[in-house]
Formats: C-alpha cells, sequence, structure tokens
C-alpha cells in the first residue's frame, strides 16, 4: 500500500483507499507541511506521513501534534511562512480546532493551506456525537469540498490546494467515514518533493486580528467568499450529469454530493432511470446560479445529502427566486440520522419517481427472502468490541473491583467512575460496568471536578496518556486550583491505541519522552503515584488510600499496551 | 491484459470479528480485480470495531461500480470467517445469495450463542447455495496455523467459481499484495484450496 502511494509513475492506475488518495494528493502538489492528531476516519493519513518523514529522501516536515488545535496552529505558522501544508482531523477535532480555524479563515493562508476534516456518519469509530462538520462553512466562513471517491480526493485536494493559492484562504476538504475508507482506481501523476523552507516575512496587517482591523477582515472574507463563488460556478466539480438521454423537458432532477452521490448513481443505472442529476463538488460556496438552472424548469427535486438537511434547505431558499412551486424532497424520505445506504436510496429514489413497477421489482429481486428471514426474528447475538486479552487495563479494573468489593462504606461502593475516548470506553460494556458518564477527550476529569463541587460524590476518572496529553491537562490544573478530590487514574498505556497505535509526547520511540508524573508534579498535585498494575496490591491500597484524601489524587497506572509494534 | 467480459457486477461481502484479517484478503481482491481489468469499489471500517467486534467489508467489481457498498439483499456471495457473523450478514442475502462459509465459531461472551447446527439451518434457509468449509482446521493440521484460513477461502472460492475472478490473477495479486516473509505460507494456503 505504501508502494502505491509512492510510485512516480504518471497516468497509471492504482488500487488506492481514500485517506491514501489524500497524501498522494498532496505528494502531487509538493506538501511541504503536515500536522495532525489521530482521528478514525482520518488516521491513515498520519501513519502514512509519518512513516514517509522518517525516510531521509522525505524533505517536508510531519508532525504528529499533541491535539488538533496545536496541529491547526502549527499549520497556520507554516501557512504565514510560505509553505504548502496539510492538517488532518476527525469532526470532533475540528471542534477542538475551531478557536484557531475562525480567526485563520479572516487573516486567510500565506502558502496554500488545505485542512482535512473526516465525518462518521452513523458513528462507527466515533462515541460522542455525529457531527456533520458542513456547520463550520456557516460559522467560519471556509470553502468546503466534498468528494465522493478516492480519485475525487485525490483531484479533489490538488483542486483546494489551488483555490487556496489563488484566493489566500484555507480550504476544508470534508469526508465520510464511506469516502476515506473507500477503495477504487485512482489515476496517477506526477509527485513534487516538498521542503520545509518557508520564511516568515512581518506583515501585521495581514496576521494581526485586532479590532479594527478584524472587522475589515471580515469584509475582505466575505468579498473574497463571493469571488469563490464565482469561481465554483464555473468548476467542473459541480456538474450536471446525464445519464442515458434525459428528455430537456424532464420535470424531476436529483442534486446530491458526497458518497450519495455514488449510491444516486447506483440506483440510476440499476433502475436504468433517465433523470438529470446535480452533482455539487463544493458544499461552500455553492453554486447557486447553477442550482437555480437546474431547478428553475423542475416540478420535483430530490435532494439526497446524508445527515442535516444543510442543501435542501439551500435549495428552498434558491428556489424562491427562480421557482417558488418546485417541490423539493429530502429528509422527508432519507434520514437524518445514521448514513445512507444504496438500498434506503433505492427506495427514496423509487418513491420519489413513483415507480410503482421497479419499486415491486425491485424488493422481489433483494428483499423477499430477507424479508421472510427477518420474520424469524430468532436472535442473534451481537458482538460487541471488547479489550483484547492481555490487555494491561484489565489489571486496572481488577484492582478497582477488590477495592469496591471489600471497600470500606456506601461512598466507596457508589464511587462513580468517569470515562473518556480512548480503548477505555470500553470500560463501559456490561462485563466491566466502570463508566457512568462519557463525552469529548480530556473531559473526564473536568466533569468530574463539577460533580464533586455539585455533590461531594466520591469519583474515580479514567483518562489515557494521550489523552491527557490532548486536553486533560488544564482540567488537571483546574481541580488543584478549584479544589475538589477525584481519583484520576492516568491509563499510560505509551502510545494512542485506538486509533492505530500512534505515538504521543510520552511514548518511548522519543527518547527524552515527557514524563506524565513530572507534569503531574508542576501541576501541584500532592498525592500522586505511578504503579504498574501488576502490581495489584499496591494498586489496590492506593486507590483505598487516595479514595480518602480530601485533595485531588493521581494514580498513573504504567504498562505498555500489548499491541504496539515492536 | 485480459478483460473479463462476462461479468458486468459482482457483490460481495467478507465477514467475521476483528483480526481475521479481511484487509488483507480485500486488498488480495482489488488487486486481482484490476489484473483482471474491473472496475473496483470496496468499503471497510477501522478504529475500534476492529477490537474483537464485528467487521464487514464490501466488495463490488465489474464494468462500471459506483456504490461501494452492497446493497441489502444483492450480495453475490457472503464469504464467511466465523459461522455467527456469517449469519449477521443476512440482510446482505438475497435470493441469488451463496454463502462460503468456514466451519469456525468464536463465542461472544455473555451471551446465548447459535450452536452450529442451527447456525447452518437459518444459512441454508437464507442463501441459495451454503456451503460449509472447514478451512480453519484444514489449514492448522496441514500448515500448522489458521491465520491463512482468509487466504484459503478465496482461494477455493476462485477455484470453484463462486468468485469470477481467476486462480492466476488471485495468485499474481498475492504476490503483490502480501509481504515476502508470509508469502510462502500463503501460497501453500492457495495451493492447499486447489487440491480440494
Ligand atoms: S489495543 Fe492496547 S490498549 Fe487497546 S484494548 Fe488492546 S491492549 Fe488494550
Amino acid at each position: 500500500m505504501f508502494e502505491n502511494i509512492l510510485q512516480n509513475k504518471t497516468e497509471k492506475k492504482v488500487i488506492l483507499l481514500g485517506n491514501e488518495a489524500i497524501i498522494r494528493g498532496a505528494l502531487e502538489v509538493g506538501v511541504d507541511f503536515v500536522s495532525t492528531y489521530p482521528g478514525t476516519p482520518a488516521s491513515e493519513i498520519g501513519d502514512i506521513f509519518f512513516k514517509l518523514s522518517q525516510s531521509k529522501d522525505y524533505k517536508g516536515y510531519f508532525e504528529f501534534s499533541t491535539n488538533e488545535k496545536v496541529a491547526l496552529e502549527a499549520g497556520i505558522g507554516a501557512s504565514f511562512s510560505g509553505l504548502k501544508t496539510l492538517v488532518a482531523m476527525k469532526n470532533f477535532g475540528a471542534n477542538v480546532a475551531l478557536d484557531a480555524l475562525i480567526p485563520f479563515v479572516y487573516t486567510g493562508s500565506k502558502g496554500p493551506t488545505v485542512i482535512l476534516v473526516a465525518d462518521d456518519p452513523s458513528c462507527h469509530s466515533s462515541a460522542q456525537s455525529e457531527e456533520n462538520s458542513r456547520g463550520l462553512a456557516y460559522l467560519a466562513h471556509i470553502p468546503i469540498l466534498e468528494p465522493s471517491d478516492p480519485q475525487e480526493c485525490k483531484d479533489f485536494v490538488k483542486l483546494a490546494f489551488q483555490i487556496s493559492e489563488k484566493f489566500k484562504i484555507p480550504v476544508i476538504i470534508r469526508t465520510t467515514t464511506r469516502v476515506a475508507h473507500q477503495r477504487a482506481l485512482v489515476k496517477l501523476e506526477k509527485i513534487k518533493i516538498g521542503r520545509a523552507a518557508g520564511f516568515f516575512k512581518k506583515d501585521p496587517k495581514k496576521f494581526v486580528t485586532l479590532p479594527p482591523r478584524v472587522l475589515e477582515m471580515k469584509k475582505e472574507l466575505l468579498e473574497k467568499i463571493e469571488k469563490i463563488r464565482e469561481f465554483s460556478e464555473k468548476s467542473e466539480i459541480n456538474r450536471r450529469i446525464n445519464r442515458g438521454r434525459v428528455s430537456i423537458s424532464s420535470k424531476v432532477g436529483i442534486i446530491t454530493s458526497g458518497v450519495s452521490y455514488l449510491y444516486v448513481m447506483e440506483v440510476l443505472k440499476e433502475f436504468n432511470l433517465k433523470l438529470p442529476l446535480l452533482k455539487l463538488g463544493f458544499f461552500y460556496p455553492l453554486s447557486e446560479k447553477k442550482i437555480q438552472n437546474f431547478i428553475k424548469n423542475l416540478k420535483k427535486v430530490l435532494i439526497a445529502e446524508e445527515l442535516e438537511p444543510y442543501l435542501e434547505k439551500e435549495v428552498e431558499r434558491l428556489a424562491k427566486e427562480v421557482n417558488c412551486k418546485l417541490e423539493i424532497i429530502g429528509k422527508k424520505l432519507l434520514p437524518e440520522v445514521g448514513e445512507l445506504r444504496p438500498e434506503i436510496v433505492a427506495s427514496a429514489i423509487a418513491k420519489f419517481t413513483n415507480d410503482k413497477l421497479k419499486i415491486e421489482n425491485f424488493a422481489l429481486q433483494n428483499f423477499c427472502k430477507t424479508k421472510t428471514w427477518e420474520s424469524d426474528k430468532l436472535k442473534i447475538p451481537r458482538r460487541s468490541p471488547r479489550l483484547c486479552p492481555g490487555c494491561p487495563y484489565w489489571l486496572v479494573i481488577s484492582a478497582i473491583k477488590k477495592v469496591l468489593r471489600h471497600g470500606s462504606g456506601q461512598a466507596v461502593k457508589d464511587v462513580i467512575f468517569g470515562g473518556e475516548i480512548g480503548c477505555y470506553m470500553l470500560f463501559g460494556t456490561l462485563a466491566v460496568n466502570m463508566q457512568d458518564y462519557l463525552s469529548c477527550m480530556g473531559s473526564s476529569v473536568g466533569i468530574a471536578h463539577g460533580i464533586q463541587k455539585a455533590t461531594g460524590q466520591k469519583l474515580i476518572t479514567f483518562v489515557g496518556d494521550s489523552s491527557f496529553f490532548h486536553s486533560g491537562i488544564p482540567a488537571l490544573i483546574n481541580t488543584v486550583f478549584n479544589k475538589s478530590n477525584p481519583l484520576i487514574i492516568i491509563l499510560e498505556n505509551q502510545t494512542t491505541a485506538m486509533t492505530g497505535h500512534q505515538p504521543h509526547p510520552g511514548a518511548p520511540v522519543f527518547p527524552n519522552g515527557i514524563k506524565i508524573e513530572n507534569i503531574v508534579q508542576a501541576c501541584g498535585v500532592k498525592h500522586f503515584k505511578v504503579i504498574d498494575p501488576i502490581n495489584q496490591k499496591e494498586f489496590v491500597d492506593t486507590v483505598k488510600s487516595f479514595l480518602e484524601k480530601p485533595e485531588v489524587s493521581v494514580i498513573i497506572s504504567r504498562r505498555p499496551c500489548i499491541q504496539i509494534k515492536k | 491484459m485480459h478483460s473479463n467480459k462476462k461479468i458486468t457486477e459482482f457483490n460481495m461481502l467478507i465477514v467475521g470479528t476483528g483480526g481475521q484479517g479481511q484487509i488483507t484478503l480485500l486488498q488480495v481482491l482489488a488487486e486481482a480485480a484490476l489484473i483482471e481489468n474491473l472496475d473496483f469499489k470496496s468499503s471497510e471500517l477501522h478504529g475500534l470495531s476492529q477490537r474483537g467486534g464485528s467487521v464487514e467489508v464490501h466488495i463490488r467489481f465489474g464494468k462500471q461500480i459506483y456504490s461501494p457498498m452492497v446493497s441489502a439483499g444483492k450480495a453475490d456471495l457472503i464469504l464467511g470467517l466465523e459461522m455467527q457473523e456469517s449469519l449477521m450478514a443476512a440482510n446482505f442475502a438475497g435470493l441469488k445469495t451463496n454463502f462460503l462459509v468456514n466451519k469456525y465459531i468464536v463465542p461472544i461472551p455473555l451471551q446465548k450463542n447459535l450452536s452450529e447446527k442451527e447456525l447452518l439451518n437459518q444459512l441454508k434457509r437464507i442463501g441459495k447455495d451454503v456451503f460449509l468449509v472447514p478451512a480453519t482446521e484444514i489449514c492448522q493440521k496441514e500448515l500448522g496455523t489458521n491465520v491463512v484460513a482468509g487466504i484459503y477461502l478465496i482461494s477455493l472460492a476462485s477455484f470453484k467459481k463462486l468468485i469470477p475472478i481467476r486462480p492466476d490473477s488471485i495468485l499474481k495479486a498475492m504476490k503483490k499484495i502480501i509481504p515476502e516473509k508470509y508469502l510462502e505460507l500463503n501460497l501453500k494456503a492457495l495451493n492447499l484450496a486447489l487440491n480440494q
């Protein structure tokens, strides 16, 4: 796979994963600077650049940053210094980075900058919410492109760099799991090797956001967006597609984007339907004229999009000006929760076109057996993920269970468990049952503090080492400063396990890595101990004694993940 | 290059539990489809779902393929590396669906598991033909390891024409995809399937 991404043959077709195609696109424009924090479904981007950066032929710069905000800030610095920059993250990472993102769109980029944001409809590898990052367009006025397949991943990344170069603005590529983890043929073009050799030329008028200048910047930004909209109107990535010989007088049509486009095409092929289709590569700024041209003579239009009806709302707005009688159908036939699947789109299109015969045929061919099967209602047990056998966390679980079993007093038996994002989310499974709340990264400690202040109840909160570096430290300082007393167990497995074992600042691959106990001590925590949980007695005794402390206490449970590749 | 004129479209799933090597099988089939000059798309999941949970991989090839996912009821072949997982994929099965299933069960902890007999009966009611093959056992016995059970099964599927891809394309693809140090073992699994 590594070889496929790197081979410098052009005009050759290879099979690439969406994420690999994004990397290839960045290499073909000669990206200089890449930063990321791992998050599925975007993780491979960091993995591969990390591997690449370890070879001496690679002259570009790569880093795993401590969190996505820091990754973006590093990228902003590189862009201000004139480098071609790529920053990659999953959707929740964009939330973390948002504070840095919005002013960056105001100042604009200097070196062209692309930000990859990967959504995960249906939450295949996400816990905290089913986020639709298209909303960032409205918040930040940042252009967003949505590829459908690996070829477009590569093409759109290159286009995004061009747009960024031309208009001096960062551009988001928004993927979803079924795009990022889709494999398909991609045509290669030449790789250019970038190099991290920028120069920061002082220009406060451009780089300093302060009123009154910041309001001028906003005005300039909005003007810029209108110029990009003109570009978008001309761009081939927003295009009308006529499958078969569509009659010009066709009164029904479909507007779609992202992976939904592939499902629509599949259905049109399968049903042999001849409908005009408008495929949008730009989510923002939208090609309003193209959309209006497309809808002005239609009676009905189907908006095939995943999650929230952003496009549908835009089309409603645009139809008012050109075709107020247009029937606009979207979330009436398609779900707002969960990803789309080809059969969901098929049934929506069948209903939309009123093609009864085809609906029946479709059901007959496909669902007949399935239906009888479903009616059997034979209970198949569900296989949920669980901690690896031999995972060091089992030792932590076992020690805490011992404390609970033999603990003195109700307060210990009723202790509240704070969870957060990592393999240890699986503490919530029935077999373990030690997770009373779960939110975003870095939150277990912050929320524990709030509960403790609000109730005085006892808490044990878990936080992984990578999460601790990511966003746990400010919350720890808050417990010291504002005086609460949860017992914080930092699960130091020396890697970012869940996303594929990426290193973090305390990982042993880095000589002179940062020691968590030094941070804990510097934060002013009085009671803390580093324990290998294999020493059960010591662990149990420490938990017992720390639960009695009136101040915050920390156990650093140090034992590496058994899956780290040697 | 040979072009495979006959297939307009082939839809398949590989299902099993995390760590059974689905992604490698997918990569081999992808490369084999490329060798046969077919259009190809697939979909897979990474992350937590791989931590011992169910892993379902979609593979589609043919003349022109858009969707990376197989539609419910439309699978031509469901290749099951584990029996309970094969049954879980039932909603992808329709009138024309064949099942090629490893006679192998990974028990699901803390839940009532279905017996091999119950599973087989259900599969037979759902699919067109069900081929139950003790791939794990055969590989363990003949090769001393069961990690290549999946390679054995896709090779078998190719020999038995359950997948419209020629064995020599699978062989070529394996040579390209599988790391040098494991190649010999994998080729042995392919030969084992040939001699079945
Ligand atoms: S990957 Fe590592 S940390 Fe995660 S469950 Fe397995 S052993 Fe534990």
